[in-house]
């Protein structure tokens, strides 16, 4: 197997020996991991460093030590725990996104206009996008990822402030563009949503990856002791 | 007490005849301190923004050197800018000492700080709030900086009009490079001093009436427009 070989069963991100010391709290450390699947949950409890491996794999932070390698360049997007909007229409803070990857205009408009449409809300593409409902902002976020048409899509916690409603809507959003053909990393402490969107759990406690496993074999039997706890917990 | 009521009553007609003299003072000090904050708006926003976004070297340098700036004693700034434009001086050739136009360059030196400090506070906050989005979205600093500074605008209404109402109340500055001349480089401070030092209380009372009417009247119209704005984009 050669290294620059991404197929079907090659690994499209991996990390060596990552670690992210903050204040000398090791935020995260000791990470080696591969990801090949097309949808990966990160599990864990609070303060697990879930947020933060996200950001190391999206280069939003830089590692204190290991790499992040990308074997093949690929196109990233990512959605926040909490949808930041301009204060503009929700069609024009999607077209930001375009414009500053360097699409045409007059392109930025369709495709803004098209994934407003696939998230469901063609009718408010000229509101106010701050003056739009929470569940309405997470979702022009994820048209404003989606319309890069990203290779890779980050979600960090994308339900964890909704209502029930707007997560499903927010699910079946992310289901479709996974089935689109984006890979999917998200985190999420909602084991329900884990075992609905992603083929493999990376459970995480510590700072430290303590499994990675297929998600049927993860809830069905977990490997270590943390993670039994931890499901036991989020299900009681 | 028998002054101040005459005073204030001889205030009131001159005001309200609508007198030419008293007229073209408050039109030029209008000029000269808009002036001055339209074209400090230009370099100090900017400026302001990319303090907020920016890491290059000597940054915390330049923040602590605006926050200082921005208690700037007028008349210094005026004997600074006497200096650089009379004749004698680096730009003594272009003449512009003792015209409006000076006026307007001291005030662009003692306002500028103040609007580039008090914008990067605003940005500083945008940016506490974008960063990671803007950043995953590819937005390079600069660009972050002029995507914050357009969604800040209402909250940069603030900057501006700090900035207009040092400019507007100054008159150290003005008087130095202005030279107080009537009918020329003539504005409300620097009359309301003259005057008061001549013993002619009513003119010098009904243009701070004024100086303060046009100080409130600017500020009420910003905070309207800024509670609409934020009603209307949220």
């Amino acid at each position: 197997m050669g290294g620059k070989a991404v197929g079907l069963m090659g690994h499209w991100l991996e990390l060596q020996e990552l670690a992210l010391t903050e204040n000398e709290v090791r935020i995260v450390r000791d990470v080696n991991l591969k990801v090949s699947r097309g949808s990966t949950a990160i599990l864990g409890p609070n303060g697990a460093g879930k947020s933060t491996l996200l950001r190391l794999m999206h280069g939003l932070l830089r590692p204190s030590a290991g790499r992040v390698v990308w074997p093949q360049a690929l196109a990233q997007a990512m959605v926040f725990q909490r949808p930041v909007m301009l204060r503009a229409t929700a069609l024009a803070n999607i077209e930001y996104g375009l414009r500053l990857r360097g699409h045409p205009a007059t392109e930025q408009r369709q495709r803004a206009l098209a994934a407003l449409a696939r998230v469901g809300l063609p009718e408010l593409a000229h509101r106010q996008a701050r003056r739009c409902s929470g569940g309405e902002q997470q979702r022009i976020a994820l048209a404003r990822a989606w319309a890069l048409e990203p290779q890779v899509l980050f979600l960090d916690e994308p339900t964890a402030s909704l209502d029930p409603a707007s997560s499903r809507e927010v699910e079946r959003i992310i289901r479709e563009i996974a089935a689109a053909g984006t890979r999917i990393v998200m985190t999420t402490h909602n084991l329900g949503q884990a075992r609905r969107l992603a083929e493999e759990v990376i459970y995480l406690d510590g700072g430290r990856v303590l499994e990675q496993t297929a998600a049927g074999d993860f809830f069905a039997q977990p490997q270590t002791l943390a993670a039994r706890d931890f499901i036991r917990e989020e299900v009681g | 007490m028998y002054e101040l009521s005459a005073s204030l009553a001889l205030a009131g007609d001159l005001i309200a005849a609508g007198d030419a003299r008293l007229a073209g003072i408050v039109l030029l000090s209008l000029k000269v301190s808009l002036g001055a904050t339209l074209v400090s708006c230009v370099l100090g926003m900017p400026l302001g923004a990319l303090l907020a976004v920016g890491r290059f070297a000597g940054r915390r340098s330049l923040i602590v050197l605006f926050n200082g700036l921005m208690g700037l004693p007028p008349v210094v700034v005026g004997l600074l800018v006497y200096l650089l434009l009379s004749r004698a001086g680096p730009l003594g050739q272009f003449g512009l000492l003792f015209t409006p136009t000076a006026m307007v360059v001291a005030q662009i030196v003692l306002i500028t700080p103040i609007i580039a400090a008090l914008t990067r506070q605003v940005i500083e906050d945008e940016w506490r709030e974008f960063r990671e989005q803007l950043r995953s979205l590819g937005a390079s600093r600069v660009r972050a900086a002029r995507t914050l500074l357009w969604n800040g605008r209402f909250s940069l209404t603030t900057s501006a009009l700090a900035g207009f109402g040092r400019a507007i109340a100054e008159v150290g500055a003005v008087m130095i490079v202005g030279g107080n001349i009537d009918g020329v480089t003539r504005v409300m401070t620097t009359t309301i001093a003259l005057e008061t030092s001549k013993g002619d209380l009513p003119l010098a009372l009904a243009l701070g009436a004024i100086l303060i009417g046009v100080v409130l009247a600017i500020n009420a119209l910003a905070y309207a427009f800024r509670q609409w704005a934020e009603r209307r984009w949220g």
